[in-house]
C-alpha cells in the first residue's frame, strides 16, 4: 500500500532480502580485513560489517531512513578503487577485498570529524546532548585532541525557539540531512530542506520562516534522529522546578504509558524495561504533590470516542443521516491532528471531537479533582510526562482551556523527566517501586496500550464490542493481534453478532478498522479516503510517530524499529498482567461518570470538558 | 501580494502544468518558464508550484536557492553578471566589477533603487579563453574592459 519513497533509486537502501538466493551468483566471496566471507549479492558493506561485528562509524546513516552517503564517515578501502568508498552506499556485487581500518581510512575519517568540528559551534559541556551525541562519540573514537582545521568561536546563526516543541540551533548542525529525510520521506511533512550551495549550505525551513509559522506538526521525529543537538525539544523543566518549589502551588504529574517503558534507557538500561513503580517514586521524591496515571484518561478517551463512534454509526445506519462522517478517525495524537489540520482541512469532520488523554486529564484535574479535594484550580499546576514533542504544542493551544484555566500547564518529555531525575540526584533503576495516587491511580490495561501503534484501536474494540454485544471480544486473552506489530498500515474487521437490543441495528455488521502510524502512512490513508476507497470502514486509528507513542519525539535517543518493538513488548506485557483490561471496567471510570459526568459519555458536561474543536489551517504560509 | 497578482500567477502555473508533465521531474523547466514571465519566483508561487507537483514548498525553495540563475526575490529589469573566477580576475575582472560598483552604487547581488539593474558575480561561464567575460540578460560579452563594460551597461534601458 505504501507508495514508493521519494528518494531517487540510487539513494534507496539495498535490500538483500529481496534477492533470489538460490541461483548462481546469489552469493559473492569477499575478503573483509583479510577474512574470507560469502555474502549475499547486493548487501551493503556497512551491513556486512555489522553482521561480522566490525564497527563502522556512521553519521548520516539511519536505519529508518534512506541512504544519503553525504557524511563520508563510513569510508572504507575497496581494493581496485581509486578513492575510498562509503560503506553504507556500496552494494557488494563482485568479489572485492575490503579494508575497514587501514591507515588511509583512519586518516580520512579523522579529517572528516575534524572538518565537521571546524564548523560546529559550541562546547560539549553546555549542550543538551552531552554524552549522547554521535559527533562527540566519533571525536572520541578518532582521538581528536585539537582542532586541526580551526573551530568557529562565535555563533553564526540565531537559535530558532519560536516553536513550542522543537528548537533549531543550526550552529550545531553538521548537515547530515537526517532531519530532511525524516521530515520528507518518513513523515511526509516537508518542513526542512537544505538550501543554498557549497559552503553556504544550511538546513532551512521554507524561506527561513520561524518554525512556529511553517507547517510543522511538532512530531519531533527530527529530534530523535538528529546526531547532534541541532534539533532539540523546548525544555520547560525550569518552570516546573519553580512551580514545585512554590509552596502555594499544587503540582500534579500525569504520566503517559510510553515514558515508563523507555525512561530506563536514559539510565543505561536496555530497551524494554518497564519502570512504572520507580518512576512514581522518583516523581514524588522530586516534589510532585500527586502522581496520576494518564491511562485513566486514556480509558476516559475510549469511553468518549467509543460512544461517539456508536453514535455516528447509529446516525448513519438508523437515521440515514448523510452528514455523518465515517470512518471516524482517532484524535489522540496531537501531531496527527495538526497534520490533518494543515493538509486535509476539509476532512476535519471525520476526526473524533474527543480531546487527547493528556488534555482530558488536565480538564478533569482542574474541575472535578479541584472540587473534590477543595483546592483552588488556579493553584493547580498540571504537568504531563509525555513521550511526545507535539504535546507541548497541544497544551498551548488557545482552545484548550475548557476548565477556565490552561488545562495542562506543561508538557514534559521522557528525556526532560530523566534530566530532572538526574538533577535531583536519583538513580531511577535503584529506587523502590510505588503506585499511583488516588483517585486517578487506577487504570486498565486498555489505557496502557495506547502507547503503541494499534493500541487505541485495540482498547476501543474491547469496549465497543462489549457494549454492543454484552460479551468480551472473541480473541484469545483479549489480545487483538491484528492491531499489533510494526506494519505501516494494518486493517482488520470484527463481526458483531447477537447484539443487545439497544444496538440491534448493528447486527451482523462487519466492524472494519484501519491502523496506521507515521504521517507518511496517514497520508496514504487520507488519499484513499479522498478517492472514496474507505467506504465501508468504520474506525481509523492514526498515530503521527512511527511505532506510535513509544517512538515519539520526546523519547530517549536513539530510536530504531528494534528498539520500538522492545518498548511495545514491555507495554503489552504490562497490559497482559493488568487486573482490569477493559476501559469501561475501570472502577474509577465508573465512579467519575456517576459523580461528575452524570449525563454519560458524550453528554453535555463531557462535551464541554472532554471534547474540542479543530482549526482549518491549510498548507499555505503567507 | 494582492489577489489580482495571485490570480495571474495561478493561471500561469496551471498553464505550465498542462505544458509539462505535472511531476517533480518537471520542476526546473517550470521554474525557468515562470521566472521568464514574472522575473522571479515569489513565495506564493513557490508554494503553488510545489502543491501542484505534490512536493513540499521547501523543496522548491531549496532548488531555487541552489541555482544561481533562479531568484526568489525581485530583480532589476536587466541583470549584469561578471565572472569572478581566477582567470577572469587575472585579466582584470575585479577592476571592471569595482567600476560597476562605483558607477551604479550597488554591491554584488543588489539592485539599483530604480529597478533598472541587478549586478552579480558568477563563478565561471566557461569562457576563460575570452576572459574577462560578462553576461547581460543572457547575452555574453567577451574580452571586456572597464570602458566597454560600462558603455554596454549604460546603454541598457
Amino acid at each position: 500500500m505504501k507508495k514508493e519513497l521519494r528518494s531517487p533509486v540510487s539513494q534507496r537502501p539495498f535490500n538483500a532480502e529481496n534477492i533470489n538466493k538460490t541461483g548462481i551468483g546469489a552469493e559473492v566471496s569477499i575478503e573483509l580485513n583479510g577474512k574470507k566471507l560469502r555474502v549475499p549479492l547486493g548487501r551493503s558493506i556497512l551491513d556486512i560489517c555489522r553482521d561480522n561485528n566490525i564497527h563502522i562509524p556512521t553519521l548520516c546513516y539511519h536505519e529508518d531512513l534512506c541512504i544519503a552517503g553525504n557524511c563520508r564517515m563510513c569510508l572504507v578501502e575497496v581494493e581496485g578503487m581509486k578513492n575510498l568508498q562509503t560503506a553504507c552506499s556500496y552494494p557488494v556485487t563482485s568479489p572485492v577485498k575490503i579494508k575497514t581500518f587501514s591507515n588511509k581510512v583512519r586518516k580520512a575519517r579523522k579529517h572528516i570529524v575534524d572538518l565537521m568540528l571546524s564548523e560546529h559551534y559550541g562546547e560539549c559541556y553546555s549542550c543538551v546532548r552531552n554524552n549522547n551525541c554521535e559527533l562527540q562519540r566519533l571525536a572520541r573514537e578518532y582521538g581528536i585532541d585539537s582542532y586541526e582545521f580551526g573551530h568557529v568561536c562565535e555563533p553564526r546563526f540565531e537559535v530558532d525557539d519560536s516553536s513550542h516543541a522543537v528548537v533549531r540551533d543550526m550552529d550545531k548542525c553538521i548537515l547530515c540531512r537526517r532531519c530532511v529525510r525524516t521530515c520528507i520521506d518518513l513523515q511526509e511533512v516537508g518542513v526542512l530542506e537544505a538550501v543554498n550551495r557549497g559552503y553556504d549550505t544550511k538546513i532551512s525551513t521554507f524561506m527561513d520562516t520561524p518554525l512556529n509559522d511553517v507547517i510543522c506538526i511538532n512530531c519531533g521525529q527530527c529530534i530523535n534522529r538528529c546526531p547532534t543537538a541541532a534539533l532539540h525539544a523546548n525544555d520547560p523543566s525550569d518552570q516546573i522546578w519553580k512551580a514545585i518549589e512554590d509552596p502555594s502551588k499544587h503540582v500534579i504529574l500525569q504520566t503517559a504509558p510510553s515514558p515508563r517503558a523507555s525512561i530506563g534507557e536514559e539510565f543505561g538500561l536496555p530497551p524494554g524495561n518497564s519502570m512504572t513503580g520507580q518512576l512514581n517514586t522518583a516523581a514524588r521524591m522530586i516534589g510532585f504533590d500527586r502522581v496520576f496515571d494518564t491511562n485513566f484518561s486514556a480509558d476516559l478517551t475510549i469511553m468518549e470516542e467509543g460512544t461517539e463512534l456508536l453514535g455516528r454509526l447509529k446516525k448513519a445506519i438508523v437515521d440515514k443521516d448523510k452528514s455523518v462522517m465515517l470512518p471516524q478517525f482517532t484524535s489522540c495524537s496531537p501531531g496527527w491532528v495538526k497534520f490533518i489540520e494543515h493538509f486535509y482541512p476539509e476532512k476535519l469532520d471525520y476526526l473524533s471531537t474527543a480531546k487527547s488523554p493528556q488534555q482530558m486529564f488536565g480538564a478533569v484535574l482542574k474541575t472535578f479533582y479541584a472540587e473534590e479535594s477543595g483546592i483552588d484550580p488556579a493553584d493547580i499546576v498540571t504537568v504531563a510526562l509525555m513521550p511526545c514533542a507535539a504535546k507541548k504544542f497541544e497544551c498551548n493551544r488557545p482552545e484548550m482551556n475548557s476548565s477556565g484555566f490552561k488545562d495542562v500547564d506543561y508538557g514534559l518529555t521522557t528525556r526532560e523527566m530523566a534530566k530532572m531525575i538526574r538533577e535531583a540526584g536519583l538513580v531511577l533503576p535503584e529506587l523502590p517501586k510505588s503506585s499511583f495516587d488516588d483517585p486517578f491511580g487506577e487504570a486498565s490495561g486498555a489505557g496502557l496500550i495506547f502507547g503503541s501503534t494499534g493500541g487505541v484501536m485495540e482498547a476501543a474494540l474491547r469496549t465497543v464490542y462489549e457494549l454492543v454485544t454484552g460479551r468480551p471480544v472473541p480473541f484469545k486473552d483479549l489480545n487483538i493481534e491484528a492491531c499489533r506489530g510494526m506494519k505501516g498500515i494494518k486493517e482488520a474487521s470484527v463481526k458483531l453478532e447477537n447484539c443487545i437490543e439497544e444496538f440491534s441495528f448493528l447486527e451482523g455488521t462487519d466492524l472494519k478498522f484501519i491502523v496506521a502510524h507515521g504521517t507518511a502512512n496517514a497520508k496514504v490513508v487520507m488519499d484513499m479516503l479522498i478517492k472514496g476507497e474507505l467506504e465501508g470502514y468504520h474506525f481509523v486509528e492514526i498515530m503521527a510517530c512511527p511505532g506510535g507513542c513509544i517512538g515519539g519525539g520526546g523519547q530517549p535517543i536513539p530510536t530504531s524499529e528494534s528498539i520500538r518493538k522492545l518498548r511495545a513488548k514491555a507495554i503489552y506485557e504490562e497490559d497482559g498482567a493488568s487486573a482490569v483490561r477493559k476501559s469501561h471496567e475501570n472502577p474509577k471510570i465508573k465512579y467519575i461518570y456517576e459523580k461528575y459526568f452524570t449525563d454519560g459519555p458524550c453528554g453535555k458536561i463531557s462535551h464541554k470538558l472532554l471534547h474540542t474543536k479543530y482549526t482549518k489551517r491549510g498548507k499555505f504560509i503567507n | 501580494m494582492n489577489d489580482i497578482e495571485k490570480n495571474k500567477r495561478r493561471e500561469f502555473v496551471s498553464e505550465l502544468m498542462n505544458k509539462y508533465v505535472p511531476d517533480r521531474t518537471s520542476l526546473l523547466p517550470i521554474l525557468q518558464d515562470f521566472q521568464e514571465k514574472f522575473g522571479y519566483i515569489d513565495e506564493y508561487s513557490q508554494q503553488l508550484i510545489a502543491f501542484e507537483l505534490d512536493i513540499h514548498p521547501v523543496e522548491v525553495n531549496s532548488v531555487i536557492s541552489f541555482y544561481a540563475f533562479l531568484y526568489d526575490k525581485p530583480v532589476g529589469r536587466n541583470i549584469v553578471r561578471i565572472c569572478k573566477n581566477i582567470v577572469c580576475e587575472f585579466n582584470g575582472s575585479k577592476e571592471i566589477s569595482d567600476a560597476v560598483i562605483k558607477e551604479f552604487k550597488i554591491n554584488p547581488g543588489e539592485t539599483t533603487p530604480d529597478g533598472k539593474l541587478t549586478f552579480e558575480h558568477v563563478n565561471c561561464f566557461g569562457l576563460c579563453d575570452k576572459s574577462p567575460s560578462m553576461m547581460v540578460n543572457g547575452e555574453i560579452f567577451e574580452n571586456i574592459n572597464k570602458e566597454s563594460a560600462l558603455k554596454i551597461i549604460k546603454e541598457l534601458k
